[in-house]
């Protein structure tokens, strides 16, 4: 039995990507009491965008304008993908809501309508999304009408490279041009500049006037000007709009390699919102054991090493991510779920698990096994019943989906975490 | 276009072969059909043998083995780290081998200390508690793409000439002799002509394809061997399994990694050679006999070569079938200026290309001495950043405004820099795998992840790669890296595996853009 502190709560949600921080906002706002478990680093890997639906099916590689028609196809050929158990009204009003909170915290979105928009991508191909940060939409502009373009690029910061993007579109892009300025004062030894570092930097005025002064001989006749995501950490979207006024073009911003700057404001306007509405974030911190009581409440310690906090809580949300988050484990034989050894749908023998070629368009298997629920989004068991009831799951883990590929992340993550709270709550009252 | 001695094949065989020519003064051109150690020579331990593995099956090869092994180590001791070796049994494993070898290999001459199984512990702390007999032998550690690019390196300084993707496509014979041969480069597809005086074929496991061309056949075996590479180095020392020779007996260390090898699998054809997951398992499963460890391990990536075997009527499996040097005169069967060295070990490189040049400038007429034996392979350029360690310390000491472009490996743009100027002396087609067979790039935990990209867009940035062909060459990179991640995708490293996807799939959907199936 736990000796240390016990703190008492609703819901305990487990994981701090999109799908867990979605989740403690649902669960806030209709007011439960609420504690949150994770090691950060599942936004710091997100670009920024919010994909709802793009690619099915998967063998073809057809990519939809229309996210909502495409989830309707899924729902025929793939019927046990997560998506067929959410409302389409649900999952359009826990995006919405999400939206809504990210703006007030400062990170306004946009879209086209009910369709998915066509973006740069750090590689210079395109992908489709669907919620766009507002610091990004010239650039869905840019690449529809394909005026005269500068991209931009910095010496030292590594992972971007403006050459590569006007390389890759070029051939499609007469006037696409590309110039690297030396512009950070904070290079380090090994010559290279942080994304987050240049993102504080830019928040200061003199340097914001430098760089425009900077930027301008190499202007020319460009309409359209992108830039990585390093354009201000806070106001990014203000810093955006002084820019394009400044140099007379639109200036976008373009996502970048993790460490991403648009995944670190994700983080901090999550952080900085649930903690207001009164979530309590335990971060970083990992459930290390958990047990329950005769009432049938979860007691889940938590800590970096060995447990030095428990939390009682009514119920548990998990959304803990697959491998690379260490919500699943591969054994060389079997994957499985790490904290409550739940039952993993399998993906066949190892040699089954990934295809010989990488880029096969199938995807690999292994990235569809993953955790399998009822209607309540409750992990089962072989018996197809709950493992326990007042235990949910949402976002990546949850089996048959490929996210990846799929180009579902975002809303998969959203959907599923909202369809969790509200299941727990209906279970609760 | 004429030479005095065509060599097909740049392998270490040919490599050394131009080396060894160029120092007795006798000009020659090398033709590669892919890149430098695209075969065999690039895929296998880097394993200097003391000779103790063959003392059994074959005493002369073995023979052969302690004399080049101690010839390397003072000509080339910039591409060897002297590991030293232990030989050990474990329960189970057939007594009366582990009591015979000491004595074998003292009749091979070559030196073998008895070890108390404890002392052999405590020497390598990962050895297992049921090893029952060691000993301790002048096993090392080689670096075979340094091998041949130092060979080639001197070779071209002293006038010899490379030309990498280059293929034969015929001969020309006349009053027994070939007159000309017929060359295509498989990129640009442009054909070539040389009026050689000598022709040796050192094609490894394709010398039955290029002797066909002259009309001579020969046959040969084929056998896949699988290695793997572990995410940290587990010995000091090579372990070898002290019984015949079988999967998963050899633990060599590479540097900051230790490979485990190999599986003997006959395969019929040599397209598709791919490393197999039963194939990691069963090594894993026999590494771990000798050091338990290797059970819980990471692995980043797997790989598999071929060894070419001469065919011969004897019944014996393919370990058995000497792997000791061999050198084809064709006179016999017409042709008086041509001569195929079909196979060979990676050890006795050398030894071959000093018995292949003596034919050779015994056929030209030529009266110079093998200088080889005592000669130092000069270190240069072309062949410093193949070695695992060389990246940090160099980076360490010269960092300054030289940002780094592989983390894992820390290889700085400067070092990425030489790598291509050494492309380009290699006549060789720019890649980010031709980078890889010269270098670490794409070698350490991320497989090309990271760096893949970084190096892609530097080429980009410097003009040498144009358009979309810097996006299909990082797409054909990071399948040509995934053959060897896929048997190995469990742990840490499917962890890797879906970081990599997440970016390049979910992020910049690279699968739907550019590229066919392989």
């Amino acid at each position: 039995m736990p000796e240390s502190e016990t703190i008492e709560c609703n819901l305990a949600i487990i994981g701090c990507g999109l799908s867990g921080m979605a989740a403690a906002l649902f669960a806030a706002e209709q007011g439960i009491s609420t504690v949150q478990t994770g090691v950060s680093g599942g936004m710091i890997f997100a670009s920024g965008l919010l994909d709802l639906m793009g690619v099915h099916p998967l063998e073809t590689g057809d990519k939809w304008r229309d996210p909502w028609a495409a989830i309707e196809a899924l729902a025929r050929d793939i019927p046990d993908h997560p998506y067929t158990r959410l409302e389409k009204g649900s999952l359009r009003k826990s995006m919405e809501q999400v939206v809504a909170f990210l703006g007030d915290e400062g990170l306004p979105y946009l879209k086209d309508g009910e369709n998915n928009s066509e973006m740069i991508t750090p590689l210079g191909t395109s992908k489709y999304s669907y919620y766009v940060p507002q610091t990004m939409w010239n650039g869905v502009k840019a690449l529809k009408e394909r005026p005269p373009c500068l991209i931009l690029g910095f010496n030292g910061l590594n992972d971007f490279s403006a050459s590569q993007i006007a390389g890759t579109l070029g051939d499609q892009w007469p006037g696409l041009r590309w110039h690297n300025l030396d512009f950070s004062n904070n290079v380090t030894a090994a010559g290279l500049v942080s994304g987050d570092i240049m993102a504080r930097d830019m928040e200061v005025p003199e340097n914001l006037e430098r760089l425009v002064s900077e930027v301008r001989p190499y202007l020319n006749d460009a309409e359209a000007v992108g830039i990585p995501a390093i354009l201000g950490m806070e106001r990014s979207h203000e810093i955006v709009e002084e820019l394009s006024n400044e140099l007379g073009a639109r200036v976008f911003e373009i996502p970048t390699m993790p460490v991403s700057v648009p995944g670190l404001r994700l983080n901090e306007a999550f952080m900085r919102g649930l903690s207001a509405k009164g979530v309590k974030l335990f971060f970083p911190s990992r459930v290390l054991k958990w047990e329950q009581d005769e009432n049938g409440k979860f007691l889940l310690g938590i800590g970096r090493n060995r447990p030095d906090k428990w939390i009682r809580a009514e119920g548990v949300i998990l959304a803990a991510g697959r491998f690379w988050a260490k919500g699943l484990r591969a054994d060389n034989d079997k994957i499985r779920e790490t904290l409550f050894d739940l039952p993993v749908s399998q993906p066949g023998e190892r040699k089954e698990w990934h295809r010989r070629e990488f880029f096969d368009l199938r995807g690999h298997p292994a990235n569809r096994a993953g955790i399998e629920v009822d209607d309540l989004f409750r992990p089962v068991g072989k018996d197809g019943g709950p493992v326990f009831d007042n235990l949910f799951a949402c976002g990546s883990i949850l089996a048959h989906q490929d996210w990846m590929r799929m180009k579902c992340g975002s809303g998969l993550a959203i959907g599923t975490a909202s369809a969790a709270v509200d299941a727990f709550s209906s279970f609760n009252a | 276009m004429h030479t005095q001695a065509l060599i097909i094949g740049g392998g270490v065989t040919g490599t050394g072969l131009a080396r060894d020519l160029a120092l007795r003064g006798v000009e020659s051109l090398v033709v590669e059909k892919n890149d430098i150690n695209a075969g065999a020579s690039g895929s296998n331990h880097g394993l200097l043998h003391s000779g103790g593995r063959y003392v059994a099956t074959d005493p002369g090869a073995a023979r052969e083995c302690h004399e080049e092994n101690e010839i390397l180590k003072k000509i080339a001791p910039h591409c060897i780290e002297d590991t030293g070796g232990l030989f050990v049994a474990v329960e189970g494993d057939d007594e009366e081998y582990a009591a015979d070898f000491p004595q074998r290999c003292s009749k091979c001459g070559i030196p073998c200390q008895w070890l108390d199984p404890k002392e052999a512990r405590e020497m390598e702390p990962a050895l297992s508690t049921r090893v029952i007999a060691a000993y301790l032998v002048d096993d090392a550690s080689i670096d075979p793409f340094r091998i041949s690019l130092e060979n080639i390196a001197q070779a071209q300084d002293l006038g010899a000439d490379l030309l990498c993707h280059t293929e034969v496509t015929g001969f020309e014979k006349e009053n027994s002799r070939i007159k000309t041969v017929h060359l295509i480069n498989t990129n640009t597809g442009e054909e070539i002509s040389v009026e050689p005086e000598q022709v040796i074929n050192a094609a490894g496991a394709w010398v039955t394809e290029v002797a066909a061309l002259a009309g001579i056949d020969i046959e040969m075996l084929y056998s896949k061997g699988t290695l793997l590479v572990t995410g940290h180095r587990v010995t000091e020392r090579v372990v070898n399994r002290l019984r015949s020779p079988g999967d998963g007996d050899i633990l060599v260390p590479g540097g900051t990694v230790s490979l485990l090898g190999t599986t003997s699998i006959r395969i019929d054809s040599l397209d598709r050679i791919r490393p197999t997951i039963e194939e990691v398992d069963l090594m894993v499963d026999e590494g771990s006999r000798m050091i338990p460890a290797l059970k819980g391990l990471r692995y980043i990536r797997s790989y598999a070569g071929v060894r070419p075997l001469l065919k011969m009527d004897s019944g014996l499996d393919d370990r058995s079938v000497s792997r000791g040097f061999m050198l084809l005169d064709h006179t016999d069967e017409g042709l008086e200026n041509f001569a195929t060295v079909p196979s060979g070990k990676l050890t006795t490189y050398r030894f071959m290309a000093e018995k292949t040049a003596d034919l050779v400038c015994e056929r030209l007429g030529v009266d110079a001495p093998c200088l080889t034996r005592t000669e130092p392979l000069p270190s240069t350029p072309s062949g410093m950043w193949t070695e695992p360690a060389l990246g940090p310390k160099k980076w360490i000491r010269e960092n300054h405004d030289d940002p780094l472009l592989c983390e894992c490996e820390l290889l700085p743009k400067s070092s990425i820099e030489s790598i291509v100027r050494s492309i380009h002396e290699h006549n060789g087609d720019l890649s980010l795998k031709a980078m890889g067979l010269r270098s670490r790039v794409g070698k350490g935990a991320c497989q090309g992840t990271f760096c893949g990209k970084r190096i892609a867009a530097f080429l980009q940035e410097t003009g040498q790669m144009k358009g979309a062909e810097g996006l299909d060459d990082l797409r054909a990179f990071l399948q040509e890296r995934w053959r060897g991640e896929r048997p190995v995708l469990w742990h840490s490293q499917i962890m890797q595996a879906e970081l990599k996807e997440a970016l390049y799939c979910g992020s910049f959907d690279l699968e739907t853009h550019g590229g066919g199936q392989e």
